[in-house]
């Protein structure tokens, strides 16, 4: 078995050399630093997964400490790592999809003047999510959670000339830190009750210590979910999601679709013995998962812009993870996090190669027929909405069928019921975009459309590797549903966690597969293919029209900017303007100022000792001399 | 009848308060060192008498430390009143006030 911190190694070792010396090496080595140091990444990762299937299946469990850290009373908390088949699978997806995403970055930032820093902080974020899925214990992860928040921050202001952008990094990163608070006091609750904050110990010792159902694991398992819906943008924190796609795609891709906003999902589903042992905490988990599922969907009907459509998208496919999570399909979830990681990445990166191809245009009201000019694009973004919309028998329909399945099992019929509805919407609005986008009507601007070309290779391979990836993935680790080899592998670790296991008879699984790919399919060729595949149907506008207001409220996102911005921001803000100049201003710089003046009025006064005349200065001195020797005869 | 210890202590005092009241008050800086001297020539006689008085010698061997010093003094202190007497046409040491505030 292999050191495991070898896994994260290189990309902390390309962040520092890119970071360091990036400007001086000039992009093309650069390029070669990032995209090398993920690439060892991805084969050190697989190397240590191959070695751990070499182990008997329930004791696929590796824990390394490579160096100790804090070790203070009680307290330890080390640079440990641990490898079993849930982080295995995160490791592989991370490494995998960054190691294509870096790739594609190299095509689609070429040219950019600040390409050594782009490429440092990808590096630095690949190094970061590494380590958060291989920690061992708590604390770490927390501090890698934070270390990718902020290299989220870093890379959506990446352009940080732009306000937009520069808003767009502060607004994550303050909303992230808000689930933070509750993810923080999670850990500080945790370590309080159970006297550790290492994976190992807390669990074997949560079921003895914890009374099942009882207040303390509900507040724990609750508080950490605050931070997973904060990371993961869920309900009601997910607002910073779509402004994040003021970054540039390939982050939009790895951060906001395939990494960064699936540990939330990680970390719910590495505290699975935690959240079994509180089924209030888990029904949270499932209802807000699945009304974030469809309230995004529902807000992904009507948007213009073709990264928001997808960003809304992974708002909602995060939210059948957690639905997954909350109802003890843990494997599920996980899985569905990784066909998820295929296909939206490509679904991004696609967005990208289009707004590469059309100079920056986003605006899909001006897109249409780009299918002849863009071919593999548009073949790749297809297979991917198929994907998404979960068409068997791709990638998306094996592990979205499952999560719906298990939410049906376990007798949660109006979750299931929301969830089939956000299904069908997901294929609707999926194929509304690559209609309105692909094929209808040409409505470019004329200078753009001279210059619409396919993208270069390297961005046009990632794009074939993962559409090949979503359409074979899903058949090849998830048949047969729930005991594919995807499940076989990943089941002990839940088994473990004492997950319960809903037996769901293979009639209803059929029939509730086959309903699925009705409703996905009705969503597709029922509707969206009629509505948008022309381009001529005037269908879409006269329903608009006929619902003014309810259009409206999902074309302005529910109005919950500017909710929040009513409720929190603008308080905040009049509070620190408030403070800024009743306090700020006359106390701490008067303070301070104060000092100055003090030492300037008694410098002024001081320095007219200073007269210049001899006879004076004598005087002093004979004066000071009668002091000194009055003081010796008469008081000593 | 021998002088009194103390006929040479007052007198050394004296002495002291004259030299210490000269270089108080005269203005010509030629005056205040003849007063610096004045000064260091009481303390001469005073280590001259307590000298006599206790029986050692120690006092008159000081003294002739304080002389060589004296002259030292003289000499580098009369040798700035030549510069500057040069460069500015006075010895008043009210008119050398230039390390005014």
């Amino acid at each position: 078995m292999l050191d495991l911190w070898l896994i994260p190694l290189w990309p902390l070792l390309g962040f520092l050399a890119n970071g360091v010396f990036g400007r001086r090496l000039g992009a093309p080595v650069v390029a070669k630093i990032a995209c090398a140091s993920v690439g060892l990444s991805l084969l050190a990762s697989i190397k240590a997964v191959w070695d751990l299937l070499d182990l008997p299946h329930g004791a696929r469990r590796i824990e390394q400490v490579a160096a100790p850290w804090i070790g203070v009373g009680g307290f330890r908390a080390d640079w440990g790592f641990l490898l079993d088949p849930l982080s295995g699978v995160m490791i592989l997806v991370v490494s995998g999809v960054g190691f294509l995403i870096h790739v594609y970055a190299v095509g689609y930032m070429h040219g950019d003047r600040d390409f050594p820093r782009f490429f440092a902080y990808l590096n630095l974020f690949t190094f970061s999510m590494l380590m958060l899925v291989l920690a061992n214990n708590y604390l770490l992860l927390y501090v890698f959670w934070e270390a990718v928040g902020l290299c989220s921050y870093l890379l959506i202001g990446f352009w940080f000339e732009r306000p937009a952008a520069a808003e767009a990094g502060k607004k994550a990163f303050i909303v992230n830190r808000v689930g933070d608070f509750g993810f923080g006091l999670g850990v500080m609750l945790l370590w309080t009750t159970l006297g550790t904050v290492q994976y190992a110990p807390a669990f074997a010792a949560a079921p003895g210590q914890l009374a099942a159902g009882g207040g303390l694991v509900t507040a724990i398992t609750l508080l950490l979910f605050l931070g997973a819906t904060g990371k993961s943008a869920q309900l009601p924190l997910y607002v910073w999601l779509p402004d994040a796609m003021e970054g540039p795609t390939p982050v939009s891709a790895l951060i906001h679709a395939a990494t960064m906003v699936t540990a939330g999902v990680y970390m719910v589903a590495r505290s699975a013995p935690l959240f079994n042992l509180a089924p209030l905490s888990m029904s949270v988990v499932a209802w807000v998962g699945g009304l974030t599922a469809v309230f995004a969907a529902s807000i992904a009907l009507v948007q213009t812009d073709i990264k928001r459509v997808v960003a809304y998208s992974t708002i909602s496919q995060l939210g059948y993870m957690f639905l997954g999570c909350g109802v003890g399909a843990y494997a599920s979830a996980v899985f569905h996090l990784a066909t998820h990681a295929f296909f939206k990445a490509l679904l991004f990166l696609g967005a990208g190669s289009v707004i590469h191809a059309l100079g920056g245009e986003q605006d899909i009201r001006k897109m249409g027929r780009l299918k002849g000019k863009l071919p593999i694009t548009s073949r790749t973004f297809y297979w991917a909405s198929l994907a998404n919309a979960g068409i068997i028998p791709l990638a998306g329909f094996w592990s979205k069928d499952e999560i719906l399945a298990a939410t049906f099992a376990s007798h949660h019929y109006l979750l299931w019921g929301l969830g089939s509805v956000g299904a069908f919407m997901t294929a609707f609005y999926m194929f509304r975009l690559y209609y309105t986008v692909f094929e209808g009507k040409d409505n470019l601007d004329h200078q753009v459309a001279h210059h619409v070309h396919e993208s270069p290779p390297a961005m046009a391979y990632p794009l074939l590797i993962l559409g090949i990836g979503s359409l074979l993935v899903g058949v090849l680790f998830g048949f047969p549903p729930d005991h594919g080899l995807y499940h076989r592998f990943v089941e002990p670790v839940f088994a473990a966690a004492g997950t319960e296991a809903h037996a769901i008879s293979l009639g209803t699984t059929v029939g509730l597969a086959a309903v699925a790919t009705a409703i996905a399919a009705l969503g597709i060729w029922g509707l969206a293919r009629s509505w948008y595949k022309s381009g001529d149907n005037p269908a879409p506008e006269r329903l608009a029209a006929r619902y003014p207001t309810a259009y409206r409220v999902l074309l302005r996102k529910y109005y919950v900017d500017e909710l929040y911005d009513a409720l929190f921001v603008e308080p905040i803000r009049r509070l620190a303007v408030w403070l800024w100049r009743r306090f700020d201003e006359p106390v701490v710089d008067g303070s301070v100022n104060g000092v100055g003046a003090l030492v300037r009025a008694g410098s002024a006064a001081l320095r007219r000792l200073q007269t210049g005349y001899v006879m004076s200065y004598v005087l002093s001195f004979v004066g000071g001399v009668v002091a000194i020797l009055g003081y010796l005869t008469f008081w000593r | 009848m021998s002088v009194p210890l103390s006929a040479y202590l007052i007198l050394s005092a004296y002495l002291f308060a004259l030299g210490v009241i000269g270089v108080a008050t005269r203005r010509n800086a030629l005056i205040i060192f003849m007063s610096i001297e004045l000064m260091l020539n009481a303390v001469n006689l005073t280590f001259v008498a307590f000298s006599r008085s206790l029986q050692s010698m120690d006092g008159q061997i000081f003294v002739f430390f304080v002389m060589a010093v004296a002259t030292a003094e003289v000499a580098v202190g009369l040798a700035i009143i030549l510069a500057i007497h040069r460069n500015r046409e006075t010895v008043d040491v009210a008119e050398l006030n230039l390390l005014k505030w």
